[in-house]
């Protein structure tokens, strides 16, 4: 099993505030890791030093390793922009752009140029096919991309960041904004998307992380309390504090 | 009745009184509007004719006409426009998405910004006398006149582009930035399409507001009596405010009367420009929510 | 995964933006030097000493006489006499949209009083001259055809809306669980108002006065019109006066010397002006700064 990720002693700090202590965990290619814990854990925070959004907080600082392709994605030298493209990140809730369907599909596809113009319409069908979106939306590509059910904005936020042909597809509770049915598409969906790409999600629902992932991390204050595959975690927690949380026994 | 029941019916009658007072406040200051804009018409609407919109000033106020102010005006704010709104936009820009807020550098913006909006009209036009005019040598011209109205409408556009950055959602800017998408490509990809119009609606009020400015106009040299249209950057030039200014201060009936001619054609561009801004701004207003 | 490129548009772009933020800082750079320059060769050869103690302003005669006292009270009565129009009628407007105003009223009535902000002051300049002096003149015949009285009103009635709006912010985020934990131990609507909202709200409304008064000293075209154009210690709202801005438009207009003396008075009175706005506008914001309530 090819390890796409190895994050070793990653400490995060906002401000004086440290958020993440000392988390060492491998994200495996091609599988879903499922990030749990009460709210304010720091899954959330974990999953923003992969793609270094938190450069975008004033006031943060993260040390330690998050290796991937052979440099310290926490290094100073390392290429955001081109990370960024290579790391997607779905958000909890829907943030389409104010322009059309297709608009929003190609948005960062013409923003770094590395695509044929001609690839354009073939570029839409397919990420939008990826997202299961496409026949739902096929004969309204200029319409805004507001006119769209939320779990079908989700999907299109999905289907722009497939555009950019990532290898990696980060999700921050990309399902908590939504209503069951919506939640389920989303969740079929994954099962496709690892075939081709590495999901890390964070979900606020245990059930969710034991429906579709591959791994769990259980975080707790900042910590990782326990890391392994998920049926294993949810049968036989090796932590007590992580058969509480399984069981109930917190927020 | 016990002094409580007595004393709740002062208090419903002050009340009411209260409120009488207020309403009368409110109807004093429409009426004040009404009365200004009725005058105006009153003496305005007679010579306000083809022939006066078309015609150059004269001595004798009954073949007196406003077209070279008409121009200046328009020539005046398009210049202004031009240069202010880059400068302004491109400043809220900066302090917004760029700038370290706790750098000294931005402090000192945001101080600097606040106290420019509060200086007096007047003074922008002594800063155009010294500086544009006299030290660079350009004279009371067309563009010495846009600077210095440019400069003194910047405060308020930085204000509302920056208020019009702010709006936009922070969660939208993020999904730009995680797709790997560049600070400035981010800008004009979702940022500026997103803020436009709250920068247009700005900026029209603060062009408005140029466009009634006499006193700055005065300073830098510009007179209301002029028979020839600007042609160059360079040219000598009037404004609506400038021949109303000359034109109030000649003793005359008729001039008086031709000055209310010139205020209508003014307040009827303002109203035009002002009625876009309102209209961009509840269009956009109704989009959201 | 590569290193980092070096983004050269990006780099560029924001150099620019600095660029342009920076030219904000020049202006009042610019301002300053300009007003100094002069003033200071000014100061060489009219003792400041002289400059604000005489009482008696004429430049241009001779022989001259630099007392600013008369602009800064000529300009002083426009302040006083506009802020009696100003202020209560603002403050009451304030107070009727904010606590009285239904919100189809409110909604009428803003957009007229923001139409009343954006006429030009060279509008209210001539109806001050053609409408207000006409109708005091019919009642108080002795008024002069250039007075104070009559520009006041209409710097008054100008910086009404600006008094209007700030206090309306002001009062409008007072928040409601205060005016209805009012309302619930029985007040009445002039109670809750006077005794909890404009409380409340006073640092707003506060500087909203003094931001009146200051637009009011740097007020020009009105006072070059309707005003005079006579220095004056008398404090006459019927007679004429000339304030600082008054004095600076009609040497502008007329046909003097660069570098002669009576030129530097121009940038000697802006220089007061300036000063004096300034103040009034820091005094703005630290009254705003100093006694901001914290509703958390």
């Amino acid at each position: 099993m090819t390890i796409k990720i190895k994050v070793e002693n990653l400490n995060f700090y906002y401000g004086s505030f440290q958020a993440l202590q000392n988390i060492n965990i491998d994200i495996h290619e091609n599988r879903i890791t499922a990030l749990i814990g009460p709210s304010g854990c720091g899954k959330s925070t974990f999953i923003k030093t992969i793609d270094r959004m938190y450069d975008l907080i004033e006031d943060t600082k993260a040390d330690g390793t998050i290796a991937f392709e052979g440099i310290n994605i926490l290094d100073e030298s390392t290429d955001v922009v081109e990370l960024r493209k290579r790391i997607g990140m779905v958000f909890q809730k829907p943030n389409p752009f104010p322009k059309s369907i297709s608009e929003n599909v190609l948005y960062a596809v013409k923003r770094h140029g590395d695509q044929d113009k001609k690839d354009f319409p073939s570029i839409i069908e397919n990420s939008l096919r990826k997202a299961s979106l496409w026949d739902e939306v096929k004969h309204k590509l200029n319409q805004s991309a507001f006119s769209l059910s939320g779990g079908q904005q989700q999907r299109l936020c999905i289907a722009r960041t497939l555009a950019t042909k990532p290898d990696i597809i980060l999700m921050d509770e990309p399902t908590s904004a939504l209503d069951p049915i919506a939640t389920s598409k989303i969740e079929e969906l994954l099962q496709e998307l690892k075939k081709e790409y590495t999901v890390i999600i964070v979900t606020h629902s245990m059930q969710q992380a034991a429906r579709i992932s591959d791994y769990t991390a259980f975080f707790l204050n900042g910590e990782l309390i326990e890391f392994g595959e998920t049926k294993e975690m949810f049968t036989a927690p090796r932590d007590k504090r992580t058969e509480d949380y399984i069981t109930g026994r917190y927020g | 009745m016990t002094r409580y029941q007595k004393k709740l019916r002062m208090r419903h009658f002050y009340n009411q009184a209260f409120k009488v007072l207020l309403f009368l406040v409110i109807v004093v200051s429409l009426l004040v509007l009404v009365t200004l804009l009725f005058d105006i018409f009153r003496k305005g609407y007679q010579t306000l004719t083809w022939n006066f919109l078309t015609s150059m000033p004269s001595g004798r106020a009954a073949r007196a006409g406003i077209l070279p102010s008409l121009v200046g005006s328009l020539v005046l704010i398009a210049l202004t426009a031009l240069i202010s709104i880059p400068l302004g936009v491109g400043t809220a820009i900066y302090l917004e998405l760029y700038a370290n807020r706790r750098s000294r550098f931005f402090k000192l913006l945001q101080l600097n910004i606040a106290n420019l909006a509060g200086v007096p009209s007047i003074v922008y036009g002594i800063l155009g006398l010294a500086i544009f005019s006299q030290m660079l040598k350009l004279g009371p011209s067309l563009i010495v006149g846009s600077i210095t109205l440019s400069l003194l409408i910047l405060p308020v556009i930085i204000v509302s582009s920056s208020e019009a950055i702010k709006a936009v959602p922070s969660s939208i800017i993020d999904g730009s930035y995680a797709l790997g998408v560049t600070r400035w490509k981010t800008i004009t990809g979702v940022i500026l399409p997103m803020a436009l119009p709250g920068i247009l609606t700005g900026s029209i009020l603060a062009l408005s507001r140029a466009m009634g400015e006499a006193a700055p106009l005065i300073m830098v040299g510009a007179v209301g009596f002029v028979t020839f249209l600007p042609d160059n950057l360079l040219s000598r030039y009037s404004a609506l405010p400038l021949i109303v200014f000359n034109w109030t201060s000649r003793p005359q009936e008729a001039f008086a009367q031709i000055a209310a001619s010139g205020i209508m054609v003014m307040m009827i561009i303002l109203l035009i420009t002002n009625l876009t801004a309102i209209i961009i701004r509840n269009k956009t207003q109704s989009r959201i929510d | 995964m590569k290193k980092k490129k070096t983004y050269i548009q990006e780099s560029i772009i924001q150099v620019i933006l600095a660029l342009f933020a920076s030219i904000s800082i020049l202006t009042t750079v610019g301002i300053v030097f300009s007003l100094m320059f002069e003033s200071v060769i000014f100061f060489n050869e009219v003792s400041i000493i002289e400059f604000f103690t005489t009482i008696r302003w004429a430049p241009v005669f001779d022989p001259p006489s630099f007392g600013v006292l008369p602009l800064i009270s000529g300009t002083l009565l426009i302040a006083v006499l506009s802020s009696m129009v100003s202020l209560p009628l603002g403050l009451g407007s304030a107070i009727y949209l904010s606590e009285f105003a239904s919100s189809k009223a409110r909604k009428l009535i803003k957009p007229i009083l923001e139409l009343l902000a954006g006429v030009p002051s060279i509008v209210y300049g001539y109806f001050a001259l053609t409408f207000i002096t006409p109708l005091l003149r019919t009642f108080l015949p002795q008024t002069e055809i250039f007075n104070a009285l009559s520009a006041s009103i209409a710097v008054g009635i100008m910086t009404l809306p600006m008094v209007a709006s700030l206090s309306e912010d002001a009062m409008m985020a007072v928040p409601n669980s205060i005016r209805q934990g009012a309302y619930a131990l029985g007040s009445t609507q002039l109670e809750v108002s006077t005794h909890v909202i404009v409380p409340a709200a006073f640092s707003g409304i506060a500087s909203s006065f003094v931001l009146a008064i200051s637009r009011a000293i740097g007020e020009t075209m009105i006072v070059a019109i309707a005003a005079g154009q006579t220095p004056s210690m008398a404090l006459n709202p019927l007679g004429s006066i000339q304030t600082m801005t008054g004095f600076m438009v009609n040497m502008a207009l007329g046909d003097i010397q660069q570098g002669s003396i009576e030129f530097k008075t121009v940038f000697v009175v802006g220089m007061v002006l300036f000063v004096i706005t300034l103040i009034m506008n820091l005094i703005a914001k630290k009254i705003i700064a100093r006694n901001r309530e914290v509703y958390a």
